[in-house]
């Protein structure tokens, strides 16, 4: 019950933010965030009455009593459909972090969104509903459920307070999405009939499908249909062409959401689903997944170097460092995986922060031309240095947290494939490119005349508190990145097991 | 006849009570208001009736059988006109219309949808459709002024007749090949009479689904229903899209069970290329529409072809698979879905544009303006689009489960390529209503009390239909 109570609480935030727009123009900022705050409230007020977090000891994909929460409901019987939802290591991890995220994309939102805040913040807070029901749902439908529904106010968002070009980036953003999620909803409804002819029970619950025999090319086609879904949502190569143009398009806030946790959504489906559903597949199919990733972080770095809008060459990037995550998980090994799930929550960090950056830059000069941009540090010294470090921290500097996810995931493949682990490693170069490329452009250099007539503000209060916020996150996970290890090894070694069971079989 | 024949046929008698109650009172004092109230009472009536006939199921005659489903599927058509008659309250302008007239002509058509829906006889087939038809012409041809509707409803006619006739035409070479014309009895003898007789009975019935595909407007059948939906009211085309097409699907779903036709691979095969054409063709047109009833006309081609297949999907899973009984409730479910789907979406349409079609711009800002009715408009367009929590996703959840394991991969492949190309268009109506206004002018737009509750109304079902089926589907599984 409690896991459902953290998407209502979010749900009902949404309405009251909506309307508290009456009040005043800054009513629904401090609505989302309290509606935040208190949904991470329940959260941890919960973890903590658990006196059996050792759970995270040992965890079993299989065995929903070896989960840290499980809760099950019927909601279509007819079909075998439930309200079934579990919080494991992983699962918690990407809720802390959405909501983490969540909050710095309302202060984005603070002054960039000018008009309709109320339905704003409303959508904003729907779509981290949609998120957390994401990485909560196992029963197969109800995970397409809110993988479908978190993109309606996504949708919105791009499309109601986005740029210039906002009608097709949001158009597109959705029917790459869609489209690819009725691929999905297909292979499930596959799984569901093949699960059903073996056993003759209607069931769509993710424990009970695990143990789906079938044949190898069903199993080989229906693994494809989810593989399809989560990469173009990740999104990997030859997927992405959606995402540099809903990031560039998307207000701060929306950016900062995308690709902090949207794209996080890709991934966790890979590691929670697509693999485990299909053991045999997925080994089978991990060398065409592996030179995807290769292929991602290469061709990213190589168009984000060609860029000379800030927030397309930020996009970019997020194909690059994606790539890395698809390596990670089709290693399908522990360190490999971890070092996939540490890639989602340190990228979730530097990126959001770049973005808010732009957007920072984007309300001050009314530009992201990075040819308009130049010598930015000295009217705005604040902002450089924090931009400094996010920059490195994205290009992997040892010390912070994209090095230490980056570094696991290249050991993790090391041992599988040293050839396509020695070229993801260029990715490290081709990244510092372009990553120092942009520092140089926008902050070095002499000033622009055209800042002469612009009232350049620096970073107030406001952002560089959610900026250090962020900044002693990545520097906690550089340095001791243990904890975050701890929480997801139980899950990660169980999946391990469940692989190489699977294929014993 | 017995008395127990007669309760079977309440329905179809308390509608046809109304239309003489109607008549009269029309003829002795003409009063728009109480013409109204005693049509919305007759049809509420009917739906009583509806639920009280079920207890005395039975073949009532040769032409009627009056069983759980078609009883089901005349409350829905009911419900339909219901919405339709509350849309046409404030319809057209008081001066110059005999708005009785046309509470007359919506009662016959709504009595031959009923009566489609529970034939089971090619001659009350013929008669309900004849009967809904016929009224239609004139309600569509109904607006005093413009050339619209005068245009629309020759071209209605001209079309129709010719499709009627080539139904009439197909049918008796069908009746001359196998000399029955009972459904039943046509299903069991044209394999036979096939045998005997191939010219004979593949020409007609080529020509009846022809015909047939006409009427539910199945690509290649399709080019008359945009005009037709733009140029009539908007009442009229709420009443077009739901309970014409929705009765003439009903007769076609029985004609196919009760006939055991589906042993027919022949018939199956034509039934597939209609319906990937009218996936495909139906999507594809509806790209380029800035006009919002085109659009809908176009979609609604696209609609019909989801249900056929459902419709392919039941031979193959007669034989013993658990999905079986899936296959009757599918129908229910899907057009249910699509009725309350499109109902919702016209019914803003119509408050938007009143009677003439206006430009999607017209839609712009309606989310600042209107949120209601945005709202209302939106999740219609999202239930269209098959997005889950809304009617449509439950819907076209049934159709890729039948077909899947009906194990119909090219229907199921062309409705996935159809779907992602819908996604654009309909969240093209959803994008206007999200974007600045342009004119701040809301002329066309009357406000009437009632507008709201039953835009909510509508948005609560298409809502509800989505998030909790199992009521409906308990409901649907008893028939």
């Amino acid at each position: 019950m409690a896991m459902i109570s953290l998407v209502l609480i979010l749900l009902v935030g949404g309405v009251i933010a909506a309307l508290s727009e009456r009040l005043s123009s800054n009513a629904p900022r401090w609505v989302a965030l309290a509606t935040i705050a208190l949904t991470l409230g329940y959260l941890l007020a919960v973890m903590a009455t658990m006196d059996d977090l050792q759970r995270l000891q040992a965890s079993t994909p299989s065995d929903p009593a070896t989960w840290l929460m499980h809760f099950k409901s019927p909601w279509i019987p007819a079909f075998g459909i439930n309200l079934e939802m579990a919080l494991d290591g992983i699962s918690l991890l990407m809720v802390l972090l959405t909501l983490f995220l969540g909050a710095v994309a309302v202060s984005a939102s603070w002054t960039d969104v000018d008009q309709h805040q109320g339905f704003f913040e409303a959508n904003l807070l729907w779509t981290l509903a949609g998120v957390l029901g994401v990485f909560m749902a196992v029963d197969l439908l109800l995970f397409f459920v809110f993988w479908e529904v978190m993109l309606i106010p996504m949708y919105f968002m791009i499309a109601i307070w986005g740029h210039e070009n906002r009608a097709y980036a949001a158009m597109k953003f959705f029917i790459f999405t869609q489209a690819s999620g009725l691929l999905m909803l297909v292979a499930t409804l596959g799984l569901v009939a093949a699960h059903r002819e073996a056993t003759g029970v209607f069931s769509f619950s993710y424990f009970d499908l695990l143990h789906t025999p079938m044949s190898e090319t069903t199993a080989h086609w229906l693994m494809l249909g989810f593989f399809i879904a989560f990469v173009v949502k990740l999104p990997g190569f030859p997927f992405h062409t959606w995402l540099p143009d809903a990031h560039t398009q998307a207000p701060t806030a929306g950016s900062v959401i995308l690709a902090g946790i949207l794209l996080k959504t890709g991934a966790y489906g890979l590691i929670r689903f697509a693999v485990p559903l299909f053991p045999t597949a997925a080994i089978e199919f991990a060398p065409i997944a592996l030179f995807l990733g290769v292929a991602g972080i290469l061709y990213g770095a190589v168009l984000a170097f060609a860029q000379t809008d800030f927030k397309r060459l930020v996009a970019y990037s997020s194909v690059s460092h994606m790539g890395f995550i698809l390596l990670g998980v089709y290693a399908l090994n522990e360190l490999a995986l971890q070092g996939a799930l540490m890639q989602m929550i340190a990228h979730g960090f530097s990126t959001a922060a770049l973005f808010m950056i732009a957007g920072a830059l984007q309300e001050r000069l009314h530009s992201r031309d990075m040819r308009q941009m130049g010598g930015l540090w000295q009217a705005m010294p604040r902002m450089g240095a924090v931009a400094m470090f996010f920059v490195v921290a994205s290009l992997g500097l040892p010390g912070l947290g994209n090095f230490v996810a980056e570094f696991l995931v290249l050991l993790g493949v090391f041992q599988v494939d040293r050839w396509i682990a020695v070229i993801a490693a260029l990715g490290l170069i081709t990244g510092a490119v372009y990553s120092l490329m942009l520092m140089q452009r926008a902050f070095h250099g002499e000033p622009n005349p055209r800042f002469e007539n612009l009232q350049l503000n620096d970073f107030g209060a406001r952002e560089m508190f959610t900026m250090a916020a962020m900044i002693v996150a990545l520097v906690a996970l550089g340095l001791y990145p243990q904890p975050i290890l701890d929480t997801t090894q139980s899950s990660v070694l169980g999946l391990v097991e469940w692989i190489a069971q699977g294929v014993a079989q | 006849m017995t008395a127990q024949q007669f309760l079977a046929l309440a329905p179809i008698l308390s509608l046809s009570l109304t239309v003489i109650v109607l008549m009269t009172q029309t003829s002795i004092r003409r009063n728009p208001h109480l013409a109204w109230w005693i049509t919305a009472v007759g049809l509420l009536i009917t739906l009583w009736c509806a639920e009280y006939a079920s207890g005395f199921t039975q073949q009532v005659t040769p032409l009627f059988k009056v069983d759980l489903w078609g009883l089901w599927f005349s409350a829905l058509l009911v419900f339909a006109a219901l919405v339709s008659l509350m849309l046409a309250r404030d319809a057209f302008p008081a001066e110059g219309h005999r708005k009785e007239e046309f509470y007359l002509l919506l009662l016959l058509a709504t009595l031959g949808a009923v009566v489609l829906a529970q034939a089971c006889h090619i001659a009350s087939l013929l008669l309900g459709m004849e009967l809904m038809g016929i009224a239609l012409y004139a309600m569509i041809a109904f607006p005093k002024d413009g050339s619209l509707p005068l245009e629309a409803a020759i071209k209605y006619l001209v079309l129709s007749a010719c499709a009627s006739a080539m139904l009439l035409f197909g049918f008796a070479l069908v009746y001359a090949a196998t000399g029955d014309l009972s459904y039943a009895g046509i299903g069991a003898k044209v394999g036979a009479a096939y045998v005997q007789n191939p010219v004979l009975v593949m020409t007609g019935s080529a020509m009846v689904l022809a015909g047939v595909s006409f009427k539910l407007s199945l690509a290649p059948f399709h080019m008359w229903t945009p005009d037709v939906y733009q140029g009539a009211p908007t009442t009229v085309t709420s009443f077009l899209a739901t309970l014409s097409k929705g009765a003439m699907f009903i007769a076609l779903t029985r004609f196919v069970i009760d006939g055991q036709l589906y042993h027919y691979p022949a018939l199956l095969n034509a039934l597939a290329a209609l319906a990937m054409a009218s996936m495909l063709i139906g999507n594809w047109l509806a790209l380029r529409q800035t006009q919002i009833k085109r659009l809908l006309a176009y979609s609604s081609t696209a609609h019909i072809g989801y249900l056929l297949v459902i419709l392919i999907s039941l031979p193959q899973l007669a034989e013993g698979s658990q999905l079986a009984p899936l296959g009757r409730a599918a129908v229910s479910y899907y057009l249910a879905a699509y009725i309350v789907t499109t109902l919702a979406a016209l019914s803003v349409v119509h408050m938007i544009g009143g009677e003439d079609d206006t430009d999607l711009d017209a839609y712009r800002g309606l989310f600042w303006r209107h949120p209601v009715q945005a709202a209302t408009l939106s999740v219609a367009m999202l239930s269209l689009a098959g997005i889950p929590l809304t009617a449509g996703f439950i819907a076209k959840f049934y159709v890729i489960a039948l077909s899947y394991d009906a194990q119909l991969w090219w229907l199921l492949g062309t409705l996935v390529v159809g779907s992602a190309i819908g996604i654009y268009y309909y969240l093209r109506v959803i994008f206007s209503m999200a974007s600045a206004a342009q004119v701040t002018s809301s002329a066309g737009e009357s406000q009437r009390g009632w507008r709201n509750p039953l835009a909510i109304l509508l948005l609560l079902m298409v809502l509800g239909l989505g998030t909790l089926p199992q009521a409906f589907i308990d409901l649907a599984s008893q028939f």
